[in-house]
């Protein structure tokens, strides 16, 4: 894959006006239509999330054994649980932290994988070498189990600093951020090797352009877009191991209504009240199936040599 | 009933003017449960012949009834009885291991490896509680085919009392001293007047190992023994496979020391899951034939019953679900040691504090919301038998109380609403296992303490964690490296003497004793010392009940220990199987009694 330079086989199409890069991909993005509704459903999880709670005033951990277990109805629109707690008020809150998880460990991702992948790839040699043997070892460890022992191993001495909901938090940030940086400093790494011997960047180097400036201004910018693409992936499989930990009863503390944990409160009832365990599920399922295609559609924009008609 | 009141009556059974069963129902009508009353007439030399409490056995031959599929959601890890520290290890053992004797439901003590229970009358018991001899039965074999005898019973006492071995059934054998008489006859003598003599060689603690294997192995090494994963036992079934933490396999022991038994061709132990995953096997699908405690809440159960395919079996005993209050810091290291005992907990010293946790909890909505059949409400630590049960406590809860007491103590509400003083918050850790009652519970219980400004930061483990005997690992509940925990405390004899040293001095869990000791909140007081002590020697049984209900009440006084809710032994089993089941014995007690009805 090539880097997104601006020559695609629309733009080249002489009539159609002046657009940048970034237009460019928007416009490209458009025609994704799954990618849209996508964007759109995604766009409207994380404002309920992060605003329905000061609309939706229940607060999450109310006990009331009067309305235990009770199905959708008006008061409680997702239902309670088996202690008569608010459904919607908790898969609200629990959404807060499986997005930040998401995307914080997304960013922990990124952030390592451009900077192995830049190191490796405008170093060459032994430097090279040496950190894509280091990424070959990260790929080659289990994820789930390397999560379990390293929670068992800190928890503890985190949550005296900072608390049990903050040290999970960054424990699970950390670690699934820290499994998931290799694939992005490959891709980070492939597309330096091959840009570095653009047009291009060789005039600018031929005009005296320092190495970082090289990198930062003209060699990083044209290959984020499948960085980018691969940080969606991220996203979701960040939601994935946490929701994961949550229901083998690690991770958050118990009274911590992540999407995961709401899923375990809820299998011994699978039977009885199933809409206790659908609600939280299904926010799983959407968001994971948006940013998926969300990403998918990031490919198609940032992808200079695939057709799209306009 | 006075003192003399009771002689009297004993007098009348032994003179044969009331009938044993009569005098039995007599005590029951005072509040003297069956299990008190027998061992009364024991040692008034007036016991029953044998045991009339073990319902009847249906098979006329051995074998055929196919294989026996039992699960066990917290798995075993090891089948020695002597290092068993949780119940499944020791119900795993007992498969394969038997004691002199086991006690039946009623509380009578019934013969297995014992040719018959001692008593006054066959000159087992000597009146002035000192010493008993037990006849050992002839004939019995080892798996491997030696002859049992009671070489083997002296081995076991000598395995156990060596501190090297650091065997968790060590209290039983420490103080006794085991005599040989014959092959067949072996005498306990104690140093002092023993009220409560059916303790060594008997029930969950009793198991007798061979000698011939273990003799190599006594010590230091003990853990190296081979046979602690590969027993070699004389019980009804003999060891096939054993994979740690998940499945036990045995199969039909041919040569098993009583007629017609046992029942089932094989026997397959299954461990893991959990207890809602396990009740749905037996309850739903039929796959299992046997689930041992259901601690799901009983709605759910109410609901697979309804499936018509099997029933829950509730039977009463001892065991009580209790939240602790740490009583040492877990936070602060002395000597390399989280929570030693020479540190007091910062907050929960202060004894309004503890009075206030207690009056926090809703024991009536966990008895009614979550527990149902299997948890009626408690104030004691101490619940059965009835007669040891204090009449002088109560359980309340009342928000506006305890935040007047901690008013009153001078704990303040800071910015976030969180009580403190001088630098000490109150904001806990309240850790227990992962299983959905006690999340509610601990959800429960976080709320009310909001409302009385304490904030409690919940900590759920894995129970196959939490309750492992791990050294290495720092989340068991006999570390209690936690402010608060919460979690049930079961009781294996109809007697509380084994139960009560959970609170006395010398059985603190410590690192001294790789946390193997019973007290486990790490609690001190020296009245409640002096007075387990007394309880130890004391003949009269109504002086002796007494003793042990202060105990009760000096414990739950302290507020250290707060008892929830009783746990009656609650399981699932087909409509097919016939399992006999004590609830003061270990579930396999009588696995040779075990058969479906054809």
């Amino acid at each position: 894959m090539a880097g997104s330079t601006p020559a695609s086989a629309t733009a080249s199409a002489g009539a159609a006006p002046r657009v940048g890069p970034w237009q460019e991909a928007w416009r490209r993005f458009r025609k994704h239509r799954l990618a849209v509704a996508s964007l759109f459903i995604l766009g409207f999880i994380v404002l309920a999330v992060l605003v329905g709670p000061f609309i939706w005033r229940v607060p999450i951990d109310e006990i009331d054994f009067s309305v235990q277990l009770q199905g959708p109805s008006w008061a409680h629109p997702m239902g309670t649980d088996d202690l008569g707690q608010d459904v919607l008020a908790r898969v609200l809150y629990g959404g807060r932290i499986s997005l930040a998880v998401g995307f914080a460990a997304m960013m922990v991702a990124i952030v390592v994988g451009v900077l192995v992948g830049a190191l490796a790839g405008m170093a060459g040699g032994r430097l090279d070498a040496a950190l894509m043997w280091l990424t070959d070892l990260f790929l080659s460890l289990p994820e789930l189990p390397l999560l379990l022992l390293i929670i068992y191993l800190f928890r503890d001495a985190l949550t005296q600093v900072v608390g049990p909901e903050l040290g999970v938090f960054i424990l699970i940030v950390i670690i699934i951020g820290g499994f998931r940086w290799m694939p992005v400093a490959r891709l980070v790494r492939a597309q330096f090797f091959s840009l570095r011997e653009k047009e291009f960047v060789e005039a600018a180097r031929a005009l005296g352009a320092s190495k970082p400036r090289l990198v930062t201004r003209h060699i990083l910018p044209n290959a984020m877009g499948p960085v980018i693409v691969a940080g969606t992936i991220d996203v979701a499989a960040a939601i994935i191991a946490e929701s994961t930990l949550s229901f083998l009863g690690l991770g958050f503390p118990p009274d911590t209504p992540t999407w995961g944990r709401l899923l375990f409160d809820a299998k011994d009832n699978l039977d009885f009240a199933p809409h206790w365990a659908i609600f939280p599920g299904a926010m799983i399922f959407l968001t994971v199936l948006s940013i998926n295609f969300i990403g998918d559609g990031l490919r198609d924009a940032f992808d200079p040599r695939r057709v799209i008609g306009s | 009933m006075t003192e003399d009141d009771l002689r009297g009556l004993l007098a009348r059974v032994k003179t044969g003017r009331l009938s044993r069963r009569g005098f039995v129902k007599r005590m029951a009508a005072v509040g003297f449960t069956a299990p008190m009353a027998t061992q009364l007439l024991a040692i008034a030399g007036a016991a029953p012949a044998a045991a009339q409490s073990v319902p009847a056995y249906a098979p006329t031959r051995r074998g055929g009834g196919g294989p026996l599929k039992i699960l066990y959601w917290q798995a075993a890890t090891l089948l020695n009885p002597h290092f068993a520290v949780g119940t499944t290890n020791q119900e795993a053992s007992r498969v394969f291991y038997e004691p002199l004797a086991g006690w039946a439901q009623d509380g009578t003590l019934h013969p297995v490896l014992a040719a018959e229970i001692p008593s006054i009358e066959n000159g087992g018991l000597r009146a002035d509680g000192r010493s008993v001899t037990w006849k050992l039965k002839r004939g019995v074999k080892w798996h491997d085919g030696q002859d049992f005898t009671a070489d083997d019973v002296i081995f076991n006492w000598e395995y156990s009392k060596n501190p090297a071995t650091a065997a968790v059934s060590i209290g039983s054998y420490r103080d006794i001293n085991v005599v040989k008489v014959d092959d067949h006859t072996v005498r306990i003598e104690f140093e002092q007047p023993t009220p409560f003599w059916a303790d060594a060689f008997v029930a969950s603690r009793g198991m007798i190992i061979p000698k011939h294997l273990f003799k190599d192995y006594v010590g230091a090494n003990a853990r190296d023994a081979p046979a602690n994963l590969r027993p070699v036992g004389t019980g009804p079934y003999r060891f096939v496979s054993f994979a740690p933490g998940d499945l036990l396999r045995g199969e039909l022991n041919p040569t098993y020391h009583l007629d017609n038994r046992p029942h089932f061709d094989t026997i397959e132990i299954k461990g893991g899951g959990d207890a809602v995953s396990a009740a749905r096997a037996v309850l739903q699908t039929g796959d299992f034939d046997y689930a041992w405690n259901m601690q799901v809440e009983d709605a759910i159960l109410q609901r697979l019953e309804a499936a018509g395919r099997g029933k829950i079996n509730i039977v009463e005993g001892g065991s009580v679900e209790f939240v602790q209050l740490n009583a040492t810091d877990p936070n602060r290291e002395v000597e390399g040691e989280r929570a030693h005992i020479s540190t007091q907990h910062p907050a929960f010293r202060d004894p309004a504090v503890r009075e206030a946790m207690a009056l926090l909890i809703d024991r009536n909505a966990l008895q009614q919301f979550i527990y149902g059949r299997g948890g009626p409400a408690t104030a004691n630590f101490l619940n059965n038998p009835p007669r040891f049960r204090s009449p002088n406590t109560s359980h309340e809860f009342n928000i506006a109380k305890a935040n007047e007491i901690l008013d009153r103590a001078g704990w303040r509400r800071g910015g976030d609403g969180i009580r403190a003083k001088d630098g000490v918050r109150l904001s806990f850790v309240y850790q227990t296992s992962v299983n959905a009652p006690r999340q509610r519970t601990q959800a429960i219980y976080k709320q009310s303490a909001q409302r009385a400004g304490i904030n409690l930061d919940l900590k759920s483990v894995t129970a196959s964690v939490f309750f492992s005997a791990d050294v290495a690992n720092p989340d068991t509940y006999t570390k209690f490296f936690a402010d608060m925990q919460m979690y049930t405390t079961t009781m294996p004899q109809a007697d509380p003497q084994l139960f009560m040293n959970q609170y006395v001095s010398w059985e603190i869990s410590k690192k001294e004793n790789n946390w193997q000791g019973r007290n486990i909140v790490r609690w001190q007081n020296a009245e409640y010392d002096r007075i387990y002590r007394e309880a130890e020697s004391e003949l009269d049984p109504v002086k002796r009940a007494a003793l042990f209900i202060r105990m009760n009440d000096l414990i739950v006084g302290s507020n250290h220990v707060i008892p929830l809710v009783q746990r009656p032994t609650v399981s699932a089993s087909l409509n097919t199987l016939k399992p006999v089941l004590s609830a003061w014995d270990n579930t396999h007690w009588l696995l040779s009694d075990w058969h479906r009805p054809s």
